[in-house]
Formats: C-alpha cells, structure tokens, sequence
C-alpha cells in the first residue's frame, strides 16, 4: 500500500468561493470603513466651517498639529499589536521636548547632535520599561504607568517649571519649515507638486508590482477594475492633496518625514519576518515561543522603537511651539491610543494594521480641527471625541462577529 | 479496557426526549439533515460520529443555543413539544450540558463554581455560605469526589475539575444529562471513574448522552448508540445490535457507519523504511519543576531514537511526559539540572526553543489551540511561522514563495479547509493538527517529537495522521510519539518506552509490547 492510498473522507467541504468571497469582501469593508468614516467626517467639516477645513492654510495646519499623534501611533501599534499598552508616550516626548531644549538652548549644542541624542534618549527610555514588561514580566499597564509619572515628573524637573525656548532657527524647520523650491517665485510651489506626483507613481508602482506578481504565482488578487479604482483614487488624492499645499507654502518637513515612516511601517509589518513575528506573538505568545520566536526580546524591541518614535514626536512637538513647557505631551497617551483602536486595533493582541492606525489618527486630528474652526468648546469636544472612540470600535466589533 | 456486561436494568421504553427531523442550516451549510434521535429514560445514550458530523450542533439546538424558530424539527421531552428560546429554558427542564471546554472559574472555590449563577442566596442577595458548603459536600459525596468545598478549582486536575462539573449539573435537578467528549484530557483511570459515575447515576434514574469518540468507552457504558454522519443520524443500535455475536462491540459496525466506509486497516503498515543510525541521543535528562524547586518534573531519562524509526512513549497523565520533551525542546519546561543530548551524534545546543529547532528537533504539542496555532491568522502565515527564514530573503518575506510553501502543504497533508487564507479557528481539529504539523515539517526537523497528536480527533483524519507519520519515516526522520491511548502506541510504533513519575520504567520493542505489558511496567515501577 503506498503512502497515497488515504481514505477520502467524507467531511461536508465547506463552501469554498462563497466563503473566501465573503471573507475577503468583509475584510476589506473593514478596512475601507474607517477611510470612508474619515472621508464623511471630512465633508460634513467641510460643509459646516464653510469650506474652511480644506483651505491649504488650514490643511496644513491640520498636518503640523498631528504629525506627532500620527508619528507616535507607528509605534503605538506595535507595542498594541504585540499585546501591550503604552501609557508613557505622552510624559516621553514632553520629557525629550525639555532635554532638547535644555541641550540646545541652555547648553548650545548644535541641533543635530542635540536631536540624535535625544532619540538615543527616548530609545533608552523604551528600554528602561521594555526591559521590566519582557523580562520581569510586570504589566505594561503598571510599567508605563510608573512611566507616564516618572517623567512627568523628571520634565517639570529639568524645566525647573518654567517654559524654556527659543530653539535655533535650524530645528523649528524640522516642524514649520517646507521643503525648498527650486523655482521661485511663482504661486505653485512646483517641488511640492514634483514630490507628490513622484509618491504617487512610485505607490501605483509598488501596488502593480505586487499584482503582477501575485497573477504570476497563480493567484487570484482582487479585480482589475478595483484594482484600477482604488489606485486611481489613492493616486489623484495624493497628487490633489500635494498640489493644493503647493498653492499655500508647499509640503511641509514634517509631512515627508511622517510620509516616510508610514510607508517604512506598513513594511515592516506586512512583509517582513519580524512584523509577522510580532502579530503572532499578540495572537498567541505560548505558540509564538513554541516556533521559535524570542518572545521576550521581540517586546523588549518593540518598547525600544515606541520609545524613539516618542522622542521624535517629542522632538516635533517641541519645535512647532518653539518652547519646551512643562505641559507638552499632556494626554498625548490619549489620542495616540484612541487612534490605534479607532483604526481597528485590538485590544487583547495580534490584530491591527498601520493604515488603520494612520486614518485613526486622522479621524481625531480631523475632528479636533473642526470642531475648534466651529467653535465647539474644548469641554464639549473631549465628550464627542470619547463617544466616536466608543462608537467606531463597537462598530469594529460588531463587523468582526458577523 | 473489555467490555464487562455488567447486569444492568433494563431502560423504560418510553422515550424520555425524541428530536425529529432536526434540520439546521448556516449561510452555506446544512450542519444538520433531519436529523432524529430517540432517548429512552433511564438509559446512556452514546452519540457517535467524527469531527464536523453534527454532533455539537444537535446538542445546541437541544439546549436552546439555537432558539425555537431557528431550526427546522421538533423537539418532544417528556412526550411533550418544547420551544425552547436559550439555556435557562432547557436547563428548567433538568437538561445539562457539560462541554469538553470545562466552563468553570478556576480562582474560585468549588462551592463558588457549583452555585455560580445559581446562588444559594438567603434574602437581600445575601449568600447563605453554611447552606452552600453543605449542601456542596453533599454533592460531592454523590460524585464521588474527596474534595473540600473550599478548594480552589485551579488545584484541581482536570479528571476533578470534571467532576465538579457534573455535581454542579446534579444541584440544577438535572433529568438529561449530556456530557460532550468528557474523556477527552482524562487518563485512564479518570475515564474509568467518570463511566462509572455514569452507570450509578443510571441506577438513580438519570438518563445521560455521551458523545464520545471511544469505541471502548461505548463498549462499556451505553444502552444504546445513535451515529451520525454528515449532518445526518445514519442509525441507531440497541446493545444488542451494537454488540456482536461474541459479545463485543462491533467496532467495524460502528466506524462504517461513522465514516461511510470500511476501515481496513485502523493503522497504516509501514512498509519500507529501514532503521538507520541514531538521530536523537539524551543521556541522564534530569528537569526540576518549575512550581516546587526541590522535585524533580522528569528524572535521569535516557532514550535514542534512531532514522527511520517511530518511538512510542506511554505513560498515565502527570508521567512526565509533556514536560520531558518541553524540556528538551529549549527549555520551553522548567529548568535542567542534568543531562546531555546529542543530534546526528554531535552534542546539540538546546538553550533556545530557536536553536532547538536549528539543531533540527521540532515538538508538535498537545495542546493545539493553547500552545500551537495563532488561531485567528490564517493557515498561511502559522505554517511558516517556525521557519520564516525559509520564507523569507534579508529580513523581506517572500509572499510568493510564503503562498506556495502553505499551499504544497495544503495539498500534501489533505488540509481541507476553503484555501490558505482560511484562519485556522475555523478548522476542524483534525485539520487544525494538520496545520501544525506543516509548520514543524516546513522547519525541517530530523526528529519530531509528536505530543498527543491525535488528541479529539476523529477516526478519518487519526488515519491521516498515522499516514502522515509513516512518510516521516519513510523519509528517514526520527519520530517520538507520546499519546496516552496505548492501542495507538501499539499500533504506531517500533519501539515504546513506559514512563512514570517522571522516569523510564520500561521499554518495549513493538513484538513484545501490548496493553497489559505497559500497565505492568506503570504499576510494578512503585508508582
């Protein structure tokens, strides 16, 4: 008898396609749900402030105020991904906003060092609590909540309570300068217009790419006209949204610097071997250690990168208000976690993705702007804000269980 | 274990439930397909059938998971129709069900989990402890269970925990009791017990279903056995008819009617495969317990196993089995105080579970769900999960290579499932072990230790399974197999070793062994 002769049972096959299509389609409702919430919210702001949201003074204003929100939900998501919470971001980064300026304005060091030092700063920072969380064991909840006092308190410390500011001209450009124009002069900031056709070409082309090769290998990858749709729409929204800023004073630094990590995160998580080693540490540690995975030092690694991505929105924060005060990064925690699960995250592990986390991020940045354009009272914004976290994820979940 | 034809009393004739024509259907599936079953009072009922046949699902459409209305049949307890709309209106009715997932507090005490939700509560929602304990006790004497009713489910083993289920059953009045696979993570002797308790609380009046998948257990307990198939009830035999001429069971019966079709052969022969030299060598493999400092979990083990070559490892539960053979694979178990191994012949680091699995060792655990798979990803992505390197170029998965990895595998093992972005929580479990055992194929191991690896699977996919093992061999891999259902030992392996309280007491070449010779070496080891 060879080794092919199994019996064949009978087992009931369960509906092949209309199972897969099912799955595929609720997923991607899922993931194009949350853009389609941040597109209504748009236009309802839109509609009401009168066209004032989308004014290229106001959008890039909407872009400087919540580069750091987005800057911290990279890393957010890793640490949420890999079954952890990280209450401390917000303390971090007031906390490296006061070193920096304690380097460069009282001690005159010259921006760049003083920025390389104080993301060294916040990486050792990630590891001090990363290092309790993965090898002691201790809650994350508990770690960084110890954290999230430590350095609230070390940055009223070190600021001895007061405001100290202002930077060098050479580090605000890291929040309110642009990217330079080569032409000038005219009232389109070509660079901008340039770098934006370029990001779009260069997306469509990845995405093709991947097409191709998917079909390649036999595999069925989503219709050619979705396909076409979708890069259409994410192509004209990226040339559109680069072009308008051109009109006002072009791509701010901060945009490309935040652009950069998007793209630098979605990589890491969706193609590479330590991206997947961490969804599955969230999904099931036990089984993740069993495969051969260093569990403890994948966390401890994932504190590490939340901890500088902490000190860069730190760093950013700090440049935009052109002062280091003992107040900065209050509540960040706050938004940059509402935005992790507001972009589908969940909370026992394993599961979320970048894009989401991005677009979370966005809806709030969004509503925090129109809101304030309308007049609403910061009183009145932090209730509708809490309820929306609470509606968008009992929506996510109640589109999980279908 | 034979079957003893206890002198039994004959069950009433009149049925004590009947579901007719249960008809169930999902977006896409009939899970079930008229579907009848008739209980007399009084007797055990057995409900047989294989993995995804229905089983599960016929027991919540009788418990009222499923409410009245969202089903197709009827359901007459007590000669009566009942529409029930959740559990609290089956349970009214004395109708309990005890899953195979033990659904108890674990940091509670006994008498907590027996009245939970169900309180003995005097006026204003006050609990009447004294009350509580007493009548705890009571119902523990009546399972036979020498427990304190402050004990703390969490200390109890898993035979006990079981217990505690069924007395909490018995303080809800229970007149049907269903029990779904309750032998499943019992030993021996547990399962022995808990057939017992069944065949006394026969004599009390209380009609019971077992589902289970052990002929032997059916052998010895039921009255009656209804199989099913499909999603649709194949037949039902009296003892009589379930027993054959010689007073047995008839076993080939039983599983055609399971499978729709004869099973030759229940273990696949082996043909071919010549015994090589030795790939696994451990010497004096001493592993101190991780709760208690000064015991020892597993002492001076010594054992080879050689290319080519399946080893068996039997033992009751606790032996120390598991724990060896996590501990051998990068300490993933307690902490090493003695002890050397060797892999090919060369001294093998085993610091890591990661240099365990470079070294070429790979252990497929029993606890599928809890230690195996990341149960919502998909197959894809679990399949590689222990060697993404091989997926993998500087860091950079390779999706296509990724794809046709799990796919190869897919195919190779008989996965059945809708593709490989199928998440693995929606296996069976058969096909959930199939999972795991591409995961440990595709890292390449020279020897696999297999912990239980047909644990709650059903006799199909068990064949599979052996199939499966058998090409290992014939490809030149070393196997270890440690399963606590010895005529699978028996039927699988060149070689088994007996373990007991956490040390070899015996080893069997396959010519010798049987299951007596193995409880000989447990019981005469000073156990």
């Amino acid at each position: 008898m060879s080794d092919t002769a199994t019996p064949v049972q009978q087992a009931p096959r369960p509906p092949a396609l209309a199972g897969l299509n099912a799955k595929a389609f609720s997923g991607s409702l899922r993931d194009y749900g949350m853009i389609l919430c941040l597109v209504g919210i748009v236009i309802f702001f839109q509609v009401f402030t009168d066209g004032a949201l989308l004014r290229p003074l106001n959008l890039t204003n909407l872009v400087l105020q919540n580069s750091y929100i987005v800057v911290m939900a990279l890393g957010m998501l890793l640490v949420i991904v890999a079954g952890h919470i990280d209450l401390s971001v917000g303390s971090t980064a007031g906390f490296i906003g006061a070193l920096a300026a304690v380097l460069m304005v009282q001690m005159g060091l010259p921006p760049l060092l003083a920025t390389v030092l104080c993301l060294v700063a916040g990486g050792v920072i990630g590891a001090a609590q990363g290092w309790w969380v993965a090898y002691l064991r201790i809650p994350s909840f508990i770690v960084t909540l110890a954290g999230m006092l430590v350095f609230k308190g070390l940055t009223l410390a070190l600021l001895a309570g007061q405001s100290v500011g202002p930077f060098p001209p050479d580090f605000q450009k890291l929040s309110s300068g642009f990217i330079p124009d080569i032409v000038t002069g005219g009232p389109l900031r070509i660079t901008s217009v340039l770098v934006g056709v370029a990001l779009a070409v260069i997306l469509v082309g990845s995405n093709l790419r991947r097409r191709l090769g998917q079909q390649r290998q036999g595999f069925t990858a989503e219709p050619i006209g979705a396909f076409a749709l979708k890069n259409a729409l994410v192509a004209a929204v990226i040339v559109a949204f680069s072009t308008w800023l051109a009109t006002y004073r072009g791509l701010p630094n901060v945009l490309i610097v935040m652009f950069a990590l998007i793209l630098l995160y979605r990589f890491v998580t969706s193609r590479t071997v330590i991206g997947r080693r961490i969804y599955a540490l969230g999904g099931n540690e036990k089984a993740a250690k069993l495969s051969g995975i260093n569990t403890e030092r994948l966390t401890f690694l994932t504190f590490v990168n939340m901890g500088v991505l902490a000190a860069l929105a730190g760093l950013i924060f700090a440049a935009r208000l052109n002062t280091a005060t003992p107040k900065a990064g209050l509540g960040f925690e706050l938004d940059v976690i509402a935005a992790c699960f507001i972009g589908g995250a969940s909370a026992s592990g394993g599961v979320g993705k970048v894009t989401g986390a991005v677009v979370g991020a966005l809806i709030m940045g969004v509503m925090n702007n129109g809101m304030s354009i309308l007049g609403i009272g910061i009183d009145y914004q932090q209730v509708i804000k809490g309820l929306v976290l609470l509606g968008a994820v009992s929506i996510d979940q109640y589109y999980r269980k279908r | 274990m034979a079957a003893s034809p206890a002198p039994r009393a004959a069950p009433s004739a009149s049925p004590i439930l009947e579901m007719r024509g249960i008809t169930k259907a999902f977006p896409g599936v009939k899970a079930l397909d008229n579907v009848t079953l008739a209980v007399r009072a009084g007797e055990i009922h057995a409900v047989c059938g294989e993995n995804g046949a229905g089983k599960s699902t016929l027991m919540k459409v009788l418990s009222g998971v499923y409410p009245a209305g969202s089903y197709d049949g009827h359901i007459l307890f007590d000669g009566e129709e009942r529409l029930f709309s959740g559990i609290p209106d089956s349970e009214a009715l004395g109708i309990i069900i005890i899953h195979q997932e033990l659904a108890l507090v674990p940091l509670l005490s006994i008498a907590e989990n027996i009245f939970l939700g169900n309180e003995a509560a005097s006026r204003f929602g006050v609990i009447d402890w004294p009350l509580a304990m007493a009548r705890t006790r009571d119902l523990l004497a009546r399972v036979g269970l020498d427990e304190a009713p402050e004990t703390l489910v969490t200390d109890l083993g898993v035979g006990k925990q079981q217990l505690v289920e069924i007395a909490k059953a018995l303080s809800k009045r229970v007149r049907l009791l269903i029990l779904d696979e309750p032998t499943a993570s019992l030993n021996e002797s547990d399962s022995a017990a808990l057939l017992t308790l069944l065949e006394a609380f026969r004599d009390q009046g209380i009609t019971s279903i077992l589902i289970s998948h052990k002929l032997n257990e059916i052998a010895r307990v039921a009255d009656s056995v209804t199989i099913l198939r499909d999603g649709a009830s194949v037949e039902t035999l009296a003892r009589e008819a379930m027993l054959g001429p010689d007073g047995n069971l008839n076993e080939d019966r039983i599983i055609k009617g399971m499978v729709g079709r004869d099973l030759a052969h229940r273990y696949p022969p082996r043909e071919g495969v010549t015994i090589g030299e030795p790939l696994l060598e451990v010497t004096g493999w001493s592993v101190r317990h991780p709760l208690h400092p000064d015991r020892l979990a597993v002492q001076d083990v010594s054992l080879t196993v050689r290319r080519g070559e399946v080893v068996g490892m039997a033992g009751l539960l606790g032996a120390g089995r598991t724990e060896f053979a996590m501990s051998l694979f990068g300490g993933a178990y307690g902490q090493r105080v003695a002890g050397q191994a060797r892999l090919r012949g060369q001294p093998a680091d085993l610091g890591s579970v990661e240099a365990a699995i470079r070294a070429g060792l790979a252990y497929a655990t029993e606890d599928r769900k809890g230690y195996g798979l990341v149960l919502h990803e998909d197959i894809r992505t679990n399949v590689s999960l222990a060697n993404l390197a091989g997926v993998a170029a500087r860091g950079v998965i390779d999706e296509d290579r990724d794809r046709a990895v799990a796919e190869r595998y897919r195919e190779r093992l008989r996965i059945r499932s809708s593709g490989i972005d199928q998440a693995t929580v929606n296996l069976s479990g058969g096909n959930q072990q199939k999972v795991v055992l591409s995961k440990w194929l595709f890292a390449d191991p020279d020897v696999l230790i297999l912990d239980e690896p047909t644990r709650g699977i059903d006799v199909g996919a068990k064949y599979e399974i052996y199939a499966i093992i058998n090409d290992l061999a014939r490809q030149g891999k070393g196997v270890l197999i440690i399963s606590s259902e010895m005529p699978e030992l028996l039927g699988m392996c060149d070689r088994i070793l007996v373990m007991n309280r956490g040390r070899i007491v015996g080893e069997l070449p396959a010519a010798q062994a049987s299951q007596e010779a193995i409880m000989r070496a447990i019981v005469t080891s000073g156990g």
